[in-house]
């Protein structure tokens, strides 16, 4: 927001006065600027829509002609696929279950692990003891290429909910506990000892110095996180499962069905933007105490 | 000498705490050593000095002598490692009441607007919201910022964070206030502006202050009583009263005959620190 910049310059002396128009001069030169921003933002979704016109066009045409679609698939098949599904039901059922399984859950996944996430950082963050005697295991644990952890889940807790639950509890779990220990750590030294003087017991610290800290760095890692949770939702739905998108997906593959694999992917990525977006208001939320990113402000 | 510190109020009466016009501060052969890579090392050493209350003591010295230190122990932030520090009578163990303490760097909590960042004292000590709140809307009109209570501290300038922070020291109605360069970080019109609002709140609260300065003027404008501090590992070189009148005006007494004497008087005990942290500098570099 300008208005941020404008304020600490002049506010100084007069509460809440925003230079607000003035003489018809400036107004004008307000009025061009706008439009000047307008054309841009026009501009630059031009230059998307022409992209993606020319992206899928061009495969539409080399599937028509020289590559073979039953590989490749085609945008018209993909899109008459994600018809299909939406009208007639896939061959596991109807569409929208399979939506509601998996993000089901990537949701719970993605809740349990966060949660642990962020209360284990910010204990390990704050506490030097104990987190130097864990470093160790938690350097050996992040190691383990997690996603084989899936097939474990299987054998634990069969073919139902839980072991995707568990598969996208551990993905989203290291990442929020790194982001979440790292914002502990990093609390600025002279804030605790300002609400020390102030008064501020232990706990209280903890709760209005060290937690808001540390919320914009686990904010960042809630973006990337819920990608994760749909990840390891998807493949633990994919080494075995009797519903969801990943059992869709792993189907397509068996009966060498290309557009099928398109579409499952289409919905994913809807799903997870979808999803991003709600993280993003948010943190709009959450974070309304900081001052606005620089680089949104385009120069005129 | 250090015996000058106390030559005003000699024989700290131990014996019986909290005897009125007693030493809010004392300090004897106070001592701060840290861990470092290095080894061991020594920020201050032997320090003695007591300050009454209502008082306002500025500490001059070079710049990293250990000037913040002596703050540290005072506030009870860091244990002394040797010696004794007492606050009001009792030995510092833990924060003291009555502690007021103004860091160099702002402290104010970027996530809260000015007032709740002013209510943050009170609400720590058990205020309910509203009486805390109620109690800091009335301390940020004291300190000039009335009609910015909702703002965040991004929003404003850095004499109106000062001012926040200012206000958020003084709700709590300390009876021994702490400043480590508070202003250092500000513009030479806004720093006179406020030394003034903060001799302005000072006159009325009876508290006693211990302000950290690198700054001879600005140590000179505000306080009874300098003392000069000798280059790391700091203890006090010599202490000056300062015969100006109050209540002063920051921007005008800096102006008057008496001021420039008392300015060159202390100077020259300065000067030779600052050239030894001068030196000790220059040895770095080469």
């Amino acid at each position: 927001m300008p208005r941020d910049a404008e304020a600490a310059a002049t506010i100084e002396k007069e509460p809440a006065a925003r230079p607000a128009g003035g003489d018809g001069g400036e107004r004008a030169a307000i009025a061009r600027a706008r439009t000047a921003g307008l054309r841009r933002a026009l501009g630059i979704n031009t230059v998307r829509i022409a992209l993606v016109a020319a992206w899928l066009g061009s495969w539409e045409l080399a599937a028509r002609h020289w590559i073979d679609p039953f590989y490749y698939s085609m945008p018209s098949k993909i899109w008459d696929r994600l018809v299909g599904w939406f009208t007639d039901g896939t061959s596991q059922g109807s569409i929208w279950e399979q939506i509601a399984v998996t993000l089901e859950e990537a949701v719970i996944g993605f809740a349990l692990g966060s949660a642990g996430g962020v209360v284990l950082g910010i204990v390990l963050g704050r506490s030097r003891f104990l987190s130097d005697v864990c470093a160790p295991f938690i350097k050996a644990v992040n190691a383990i290429p997690r996603i084989i952890l899936a097939s474990l889940f299987i054998i634990w807790f069969g073919l139902g909910m839980q072991s995707k639950i568990a598969t996208a509890f551990v993905l989203v779990f290291f990442a929020v506990f790194f982001n979440a220990f790292q914002g502990a750590r990093e609390v600025d030294r002279n804030l605790v000892n300002n609400a020390r003087i102030l008064g501020a017991g232990r706990l209280q610290v903890l709760w209005t110095i060290v937690v808001p800290s540390a919320t914009s760095w686990i904010l960042a890692s809630l973006h990337s996180a819920f990608g994760f949770a749909i990840i390891g939702a998807i493949v633990g739905e994919y080494t075995g499962a009797d519903k969801g998108l990943g059992l869709l997906i792993n189907h397509s593959q068996g009966t060498f069905d290309a557009a099928g694999i398109y579409a499952g992917m289409i919905i994913i990525t809807v799903l997870a933007l979808l999803a991003e977006y709600l993280l993003t208001l948010l943190e709009g939320r959450l974070l309304r105490w900081r001052p606005a990113a620089s680089g949104h402000d385009i120069q005129i | 000498m250090s015996t000058t510190a106390s030559s005003r109020r000699d024989g700290p009466e131990r014996s019986e705490p909290e005897v009125p016009g007693g030493p809010v501060i004392e300090l004897e052969n106070a001592t701060k050593r840290f861990r470092s890579a290095g080894g061991v090392h020594t920020a201050v050493r032997d320090l003695n000095m007591s300050v009454g209350p209502g008082e306002f003591v500025a500490v001059v010295g070079p710049t990293g002598c250990g000037k913040s230190t002596t703050l540290s122990l005072v506030s009870g932030l860091e244990p002394a490692s040797g010696g004794r520090v007492l606050v009001q009578g009792r030995p510092v163990d833990g924060i003291p009441d009555g502690i007021g303490y103004m860091f160099q760097n702002d402290a104010v909590l970027p996530w809260r607007s000015v007032l709740d960042n002013v209510a943050a004292g009170p609400r720590y000590r058990g205020a309910s919201r509203r009486a805390a709140r109620e109690r800091a809307r009335d301390w940020v009109v004291r300190v000039g910022l009335e009609g910015f209570e909702g703002y965040y501290p991004h929003q404003l300038s850095g004499g109106m964070r000062k001012r926040v922070a200012l206000a958020q020291t003084l709700v709590n109605e300390p009876s021994v206030m702490l400043m480590d360069e508070p202003f250092s970080a500000l513009d030479v019109q806004t720093r006179g502006l406020m030394q003034d609002e903060l001799l302005r709140l000072w006159s009325g609260s009876g508290a006693a202050v211990v302000f950290v300065t690198h700054d001879l003027e600005e140590a000179l404008v505000l306080s009874d009583r300098v003392v000069v501090m000798t280059a790391g590992p700091a203890t006090i070189k010599s202490v000056f009263d300062v015969p100006l009148d109050r209540p002063r005006d920051a921007e005008e007494v800096r102006l008057t005959g008496e001021f420039l004497d008392i300015y060159r008087e202390v100077w020259d005990s300065l000067r030779e620190e600052v050239q030894i942290t001068r030196e000790r500098g220059a040895g770095h570099a080469a």
